[in-house]
């Protein structure tokens, strides 16, 4: 089980009488890319605000690393090492790109409390650094966040975790508002996290870049999983029947 | 390649020009005024505006206390809030401070309930910055734990604490600070304090990590606080630091004129915003520098004496004043809107 990176165990969420997430049970492996489908309110998203501690969870147990968890925020999650890359961005606009991939955790050169020196050379070769390694193309690094594209603005979100060697990248849609090339331009970070094994849950609504990028299918409805697919055994028609209700899993046959 | 490269390089320069920094715009401006001034120098009075050396020191005296305060409320506007509680922390912090600060010799005129005379100075001094300190402490807890909005939060705090000032003495003035304390206005030295403050605070802006959180909370709320920024705590810094900024403003206004009286100060907190806004500190927050409030300043003084140069009256002064700040504004809305609209 060495290589297992994050397990949840009866993951159940509800929100009053509204069952969101009902008992999933999850396994994501080394290096492993995921992708996790289904309708709107099929429970995607309360799945990950789960396992970020971006929410507290009825009941279930999630291991991560190998010892169980407990988020009591999303910036607990972030220091264990998952990183999420939200729909909506974090970004302060008024600064540049190596001060957002530290907001909050910068390089420090003299330790004076909050009046403490930071190290720009430090955070700006760092952010060289995690820009490489995601092969993230930006011109100026020292230019704020505000004159840049929709698709550079993403990159930036996801180039935070190379930079932080993350253990876990989670995405939430990263694509859904971006155009054609900008859309390219991010697929090809994921794929170069998958070339340096960085594990990815990956939440898309688009079929062509689920199949492109991930190696395997998570499809929930109504709250429950209901298909897990190695992507070498399935195609989009399939997948459709699933996210639609068409067809059930056999592990997960008797769900209602 | 090559060619990619050039075109890369030339949206560079393009993006450069197009997004240069308000205080360059505030320091064109301020350079057009002062043109302005000088041909009307000539023109009405046949003499220079900027040829005068003792013109130009009263100039930054007249603008440099207000400026302390600026400062303050510089870094409150980058967070995207507002201090109107500034020229009301200059009467009360005045009013208490001298009160502790008067000398033996005329026991008539001594602030008698207290009886305490020829304090050491830094009594004084400590009890001014205090007075300010407490009174943004409490603007700061109020608006960063209650939620209201800063607007609300440093107008109560205007009004009460023009109160203090007036409940401090029952409404009488405070006068005869020992020698020492009346030092602090004297001569150039509240130029010097400005100029200390200013660089002190420019510098903690851009290289400190109070600075960039600073920014970051006034460019989005929501994002600083993801990234784990205790928005709400440096929230009461920022307010605690600016009302500090006003009770060292109301010490030095204090010590040169020689007395403290409840009504100092009134209006201070409209004029050192407005020397923020000219500077190209963005009401929305998360864009401007001590810089730019510096330009803002000196543009405010140049006006104000170039008024008074060219024997305009103190009535149309104010009105045009008036005009003036709201001009400031509609340039940042503009900037906004427009900046909206690239991205």
């Amino acid at each position: 089980m060495s290589d297992t990176i994050l397990e949840t165990e009866d993951l159940t969420k509800h929100y009053g009488g509204v069952h969101a997430l009902e008992s999933a049970d999850f396994v994501l492996r080394k290096g492993e890319h995921v992708a996790i489908m289904g309708d709107n309110g099929a429970g995607k998203s309360t799945f990950v605000r789960q396992i970020t501690g971006v929410e507290q969870r009825t009941r279930g147990k999630i291991t991560f690393m190998g010892s169980e968890v407990n988020f009591a925020g999303p910036l607990d999650a972030r220091e264990a090492g998952i990183e999420t890359v939200f729909q909506t961005l974090a970004l302060a606009d008024d600064l540049d790109v190596p001060d957002n991939l530290f907001l909050g955790r910068e390089k420090i050169l003299v330790n004076l409390g909050p009046f403490s020196i930071l190290d720009y050379r430090g955070m700006r070769k760092a952010t060289e650094e995690g820009l490489k390694k995601t092969a993230v193309k930006i011109p100026n690094i020292n230019n704020a966040i505000r004159n840049m594209s929709g698709g550079q603005r993403q990159c930036v979100a996801i180039a935070r975790t190379a930079t932080f060697h993350s253990k876990l990248t989670i995405m939430d849609e990263p694509t859904a508002a971006l155009g054609v090339q900008e859309t390219e331009q991010v697929e090809n970070i994921i794929r170069t996290l998958k070339d340096n094994g960085e594990p990815l849950i990956l939440i898309s609504h688009n079929m062509r870049q689920v199949f492109d990028l991930v190696d395997r299918i998570i499809v929930f409805r109504r709250g429950r999983m209901v298909a897990n697919l190695m992507k070498e055994d399935t195609d989009g028609q399939d997948v459709v029947a699933y996210i639609t209700g068409a067809k059930t899993g056999a592990e997960y046959v008797g769900a209602p | 390649m090559s060619e990619v490269s050039s075109a890369t390089a030339e949206m560079e320069a393009i993006k450069k020009k197009r997004h240069w920094p308000p205080e360059l715009n505030a320091l064109i401006g301020l350079i057009g005024i002062a043109i302005i001034f000088e041909i009307l120098g000539w023109a009405i009075r046949d003499q220079s505006f900027f040829g005068s050396l003792t013109r130009l020191k009263i100039m930054i005296l007249q603008v440099s206390i207000i400026g302390i305060i600026a400062v303050g409320v510089t870094q409150v506007i980058i967070t995207g809030g507002i201090d109107l509680s500034s020229g009301s922390i200059v009467g009360a912090a005045a009013m208490i401070s001298m009160s502790f600060a008067q000398i033996g010799t005329y026991p008539k005129a001594v602030f008698i309930d207290l009886g305490w005379v020829d304090l050491p100075i830094i009594i004084p001094i400590a009890i001014g910055l205090g007075c300010g300190l407490l009174a943004g402490l409490i603007n700061g807890i109020l608006i960063a734990y209650t939620k209201i909005p800063p607007f609300i939060a440093t107008l109560g705090m205007m009004v009460s604490a023009r109160g203090v000032a007036k409940w401090w003495t029952k409404g009488k003035p405070v006068s005869f600070p020992t020698d020492e304390f009346a030092a602090i206005g004297q001569g150039m030295t509240p130029v010097i304090i400005f100029l200390c403050v200013a660089v002190l605070f420019y510098l903690i802006l851009r290289y400190t990590v109070y600075g960039k959180h600073t920014y970051a909370i006034g460019s989005n709320q929501d994002a600083a606080r993801m990234s784990g920024i205790n928005v709400e705590r440096h929230l009461v810094l920022v307010y605690t630091i600016a009302g500090t900024l006003a009770g060292l403003a109301a010490m030095v206004l204090a010590a040169r004129g020689l007395t403290a009286q409840s009504g100092m100060g009134v209006m201070y907190e409209l004029d050192a915003i407005a020397m923020t806004v000219i500077g190209g500190v963005s009401l929305a927050g998360g864009r401007g520098s001590v810089i730019g409030t510096a330009i803002g300043m000196l543009i405010f003084g140049v006006i104000i004496s170039g008024f008074t140069f060219i024997r305009l009256d103190a009535f149309y002064q104010e009105m045009i004043k008036g005009g003036i700040i709201v001009a400031a504004v509609v340039a940042d809305v503009y900037r906004q809107r427009r900046r909206a609209m690239e991205s």
